[in-house]
């Protein structure tokens, strides 16, 4: 969990943080190694219900249901899975429940599976189509506050929100280890 | 599996699950006819109808039973609508909830588009998968004894279960509830003590 640049906000735990901060009760996820350090504290959290989900569209109904029981949730996934969500996103546009989710992005920068660029090049464009309002986070410094104000906008004002958090971002943990 | 001569009326089979319903039974319904019969036994603002989201009916339900671990929660569904979002019995399974049961009516059709032939038409047996992922109780129900059965199960609170309703391939006269999914919401949140969004 030890972030390269000692500088640099840890913006792995900041997610959560966040998450508790807007008093997030449920953290539904199918996971990423970008989402590791958030499902880990949201599993050891007595407070925080964890689902893990076999697909991500599960987890649109799921934060709705427990909207309608008086909780607040966020939905962690990555690029790919947007693509499951599209049509169960119908449920929070015409029932205007808030959803926030925070999604790491694939085939965005340096990505060496060529098969994950077609939905991660169309995942922010295919959330705004579908109503859901995007911020993208390429620095470690940007995510707590672009989360913090997509969590605001979703849980005070009843809307749609995703944070993207761009692979340029990730890339820092998974290809620079401090002591190499 | 295909046998439905003996099976239900769908419309008495739910009336009879909703009868003398207690104030802590939330409900939840599939798109289509389970949201007709449902409505057509007495709407009540502790109903959440789902008039979209194929698939996602049981995972509203389960995000409802863990939100509200006091209440009572009961998805009413199809066959074809459970099985688009088949996965979710395997979320539902793991996550152990004491107060969600599933009843899902089961005409072996996709009823609203031309009665075609749906999987569990074809053999697919839902109560069975739901029993292989760990569901805490399953049962298959073809008389009101059944109904009755489930009914009873929906609120003792003993683990997520499973019922198929083994129901006439018919579709009555559609009884419709409000589409408007801001009013259903916030009039279902009201019913718990919630102010609007």
């Amino acid at each position: 969990m030890t972030n390269p640049r000692v500088d640099a906000p840890d913006w792995r735990s900041d997610v959560f943080r966040v998450l508790k901060r807007h008093d997030v009760r449920h953290v539904a996820y199918v996971p990423d190694a970008g989402h590791a350090a958030a499902i880990d504290m949201a599993v050891a959290d007595p407070d925080v219900t964890s689902v893990a989900l076999t697909t991500e569209e599960e987890g649109i109904g799921y934060l709705a249901g427990a909207w309608l029981g008086g909780e607040r949730g966020a939905l962690l996934m990555q690029s790919s899975g947007v693509g499951n969500c599209i049509n169960m996103l119908a449920l929070p546009a015409a029932g205007r429940f808030p959803l926030l989710m925070v999604v790491t992005l694939r085939g965005d920068w340096a990505e060496f599976n060529p098969w994950q660029n077609p939905m991660g090049q169309a995942t922010e464009k295919a959330l705004n189509l579908m109503g859901v309002l995007t911020w993208r986070a390429d620095r470690a410094e940007d995510v707590e506050a672009l989360l913090h104000g997509a969590a605001s906008m979703a849980f005070n004002g009843d809307c749609a929100c995703a944070v993207l958090l761009g692979q340029r971002l990730i890339g820092e943990k998974q290809w620079v280890k401090p002591n190499e | 599996m295909n046998d439905l001569a003996h099976a239900l009326d769908r419309r008495q089979a739910v009336a009879r699950l909703l009868t003398g319903r207690s104030p802590d039974l939330l409900v939840v319904t599939g798109l289509g006819s389970p949201t007709y019969d449902v409505m057509a036994a007495g709407d009540d603002d502790r109903n959440f109808y789902l008039w979209g989201a194929m698939g996602g009916a049981g995972m509203v339900g389960l995000g409802l039973a863990r939100a509200q671990s006091r209440k009572s929660v009961l998805v009413v569904t199809g066959d074809a609508e459970l099985t688009m979002g088949l996965g979710a019995l395997a979320t539902i399974a793991v996550q152990k909830p004491q107060n969600l049961t599933l009843a899902v009516l089961d005409n072996g059709r996709f009823g609203e588009t031309g009665m075609q032939a749906s999987h569990t038409g074809l053999g697919v047996e839902l109560d069975k998968v739901a029993a292989a992922v760990g569901f805490a109780w399953t049962d298959a129900i073809s008389d009101m004894a059944g109904v009755d059965r489930l009914r009873e199960r929906a609120t003792a609170r003993s683990g997520a279960g499973l019922a198929v309703v083994k129901i006439k391939p018919e579709n009555p006269p559609r009884v419709l509830p409000p589409r408007d999914g801001v009013h259903l919401k916030n009039r279902f949140r009201a019913a718990l003590g919630f102010a609007p969004g």
